[in-house]
């Protein structure tokens, strides 16, 4: 009876156009996240964000509140934030450290750092003869069905059956590889702050923004005319404006026609990445200097390929979006069919020298921090988006710009030649998503 | 009394023009060298190398203020604007050159229908000069830094 009730999805999705009761609907909402954020393997947080034993994060995932914690082993485990007794949550706070073990605050239960029960008070005289007691699964906080990390970066899963983490992020692996790659020491460690911000919009428009390449020079005019502005008067005075002003002024210096020559590459998992972008590879005093950091760890040809990786954007469906070159990541956490939360991280590549650590903070000071001089602009259109979605002015949302013109092969899909402002990471992403909300895996 | 008077005087007016969005006005309050600070954590002690939710210069300052200008700056279109109240001033430092101060401070903002509050403490290191005072540092530590932001800053608090 229930498999009646379900609407058809993929009536909702044609390769061109969506329906927009796909961004607006709380039945489909509902539906998205059994079948997608609490099924498929979603972006927890990174190891060493939880250094010490005891410490944990709380993390979203899908509806269910969790725990990133550390073991004492130094095996990072995620569990679902609640007592199984009456249900208490177990962790009130963001994050900390919760000692040896966990207590609940209501009844005083504890567990260990898996899970496991550890102890109920008077549990011989109190629970002698019932079901309950220490041999009982059911007396152990539950844990996410499955988790995994990949160079630091750990996801779980909320559901038993699926692929393997790494057979998941299959291509977008590069998001992780091109970050840890740029460290001399190969690995990455937290800056140990969040920027959390939330638009009033479905979280699909925030993904499908990142990829767009024809919306900078529309959204972020006035950022780039501004800071432009300053940046020639910078120049004028010292001869040299620092970095940040150029990724700002190109908003308004690249102008719309030259968005085309970035190329999107799109996979069947929903994951697309964004090449072909502008100098992230300056020639300054710092850089030079941490070039040559790079070819004493890994020498002259390897530093060549590790800096000649030329992506912008790395977009892991269903809600992680990866700025390899600028150490940043956004993690997108649904909270409702229009109210979506980003939570906003840096981190510092181990043994590369302090410029090169500052040159990514100001960009995510800059960019990404709740006073953000750019992505205003984006939240105002996402709002505006989700209003009118949620109008009867129409029935489809088009992706349909360069469509019929993208190059497939073995499944992957890029943009033309010429065509990266191509909607081909729109029509991609939807695509995997009616196959995510139908039957198929 | 008379420099505690100066002190809330200057205070209330570095309010009133962020309220009145005279941004070139409210920029001209800060020395050459000043700086606009507001830490995502109390803990912090300096802007350098850390995580800040702004760290701006007098050139950043110019940005953000280009940006609010600018007629397509859409996020600048619907109402909105602020109310700012200034209170709890005191004195903490003062020498010949300078004078450090502690104050409290709530703004209100409206942006369409909507109303948000943003509430902390200002401490201000304030350059004497033949002008008048001027900012060496306003540094902004808002009660709720850390909670999720419900659409972002656009201007300063």
């Amino acid at each position: 009876m229930l498999q009646e009730r379900i609407p058809d999805f993929s009536k909702f999705v044609e390769p061109d156009r969506v329906r927009k009761e796909v961004y607006t609907d709380a039945g489909v909402f509902e539906r998205e996240m059994e079948r997608i954020h609490e099924t498929l393997w979603i972006y927890c947080g990174h190891e060493s964000q939880v250094p010490k034993a005891g410490d944990y994060y709380a993390v979203q995932l899908g509806r269910q509140p969790m725990l990133m914690v550390r073991g004492p082993e130094g095996k990072v485990h995620v569990l679902y934030n609640r007592c199984p007794h009456r249900g208490n949550m177990m962790c009130g706070d963001r994050h900390g450290n919760t000692g040896e073990f966990f207590r609940c605050s209501y009844h005083a239960w504890t567990f260990h750092h898996d899970g496991r029960l550890r102890n109920i008070p008077m549990m011989e005289s109190g629970y002698q003869g019932t079901r309950y007691g220490r041999d009982n699964p059911e007396c152990s906080m539950k844990r996410a069905a499955r988790v995994e990390s990949y160079r630091g970066f750990v996801f779980a899963s909320l559901a038993k059956d699926g692929p393997a983490l790494k057979e998941f992020l299959g291509a977008s692996l590069v998001a992780f590889d091109d970050m840890c790659d740029r460290a001399p020491e190969g690995e990455v460690e937290i800056v140990p702050n969040c920027f959390r911000v939330i638009q009033h919009s479905n979280w699909k428009i925030f993904l499908e923004n990142q990829l767009d390449a024809l919306h900078p020079s529309v959204t972020h005019q006035s950022t780039g005319r501004a800071a432009h502005e300053v940046e020639k008067m910078i120049e004028k005075k010292t001869g040299k404006a620092p970095l940040s002003y150029h990724m700002l002024s190109a908003f308004a210096t690249v102008t719309i026609d030259k968005w085309d020559n970035f190329q999107t590459i799109n996979h069947p998992q929903g994951h697309c990445i964004l090449t072909g972008y502008m100098g992230l590879r300056p020639k300054d005093p710092d850089t030079l200097k941490y070039e040559k950091t790079l070819i004493k760890a890994y020498g002259h040809k390897r530093m060549e390929e590790i800096l000649g990786v030329n992506i912008h954007h790395v977009l892991i469906y269903p809600g992680l979006s990866v700025q390899s070159p600028l150490q940043q990541l956004r993690a997108v956490r649904p909270l409702g069919v229009d109210r979506t939360l980003t939570e906003i991280w840096h981190f510092r590549l181990k043994g590369a020298p302090e410029a090169i650590y500052r040159r990514s903070l100001a960009y995510y000071n800059l960019v990404n921090s709740p006073a953000t001089v750019v992505n205003a602009d984006d939240l105002e259109n996402f709002w505006k988006c989700h209003q009118g979605l949620s109008s009867d002015g129409g029935d489809w949302v088009s992706f349909a710009r360069h469509f019929g013109r993208d190059i497939e092969k073995d499944g992957v899909v890029e943009s033309g030649p010429g065509m990266g402002t191509s909607e081909a990471p729109m029509r991609n992403q939807m695509k995997a998503w009616a196959r995510y909300m139908g039957n198929g895996k | 009394m008379k420099t505690q008077h100066e002190v809330e005087q200057f205070l209330y007016r570095q309010a009133e023009l962020l309220d009145s969005k005279q941004w070139q006005a409210w920029i001209d309050l800060f020395t050459d060298d000043g700086v606009y600070w507001m830490p995502p954590e109390p803990s912090h002690r300096t802007w350098e190398g850390m995580p800040a939710i702004f760290a701006e210069d007098k050139n950043l300052m110019r940005v953000r203020m280009g940006r609010v200008l600018h007629p397509d700056a859409w996020s600048q279109r619907p109402l909105w604007g602020t109310n700012h109240v200034v209170s709890n001033v005191v004195i903490v430092k003062s020498s010949t050159n300078e004078v450090q101060v502690r104050s409290r401070f709530h703004m209100m903002e409206l942006r369409r229908d909507d109303v948000r509050h943003y509430a902390g403490a200002y401490t201000h290191r304030l350059k004497k000069t033949r002008g008048g005072y001027r900012i060496k540092l306003q540094r902004v530590d808002m009660t709720n830094a850390q909670a999720a932001y419900d659409y972002v800053l656009q201007i300063w608090v």
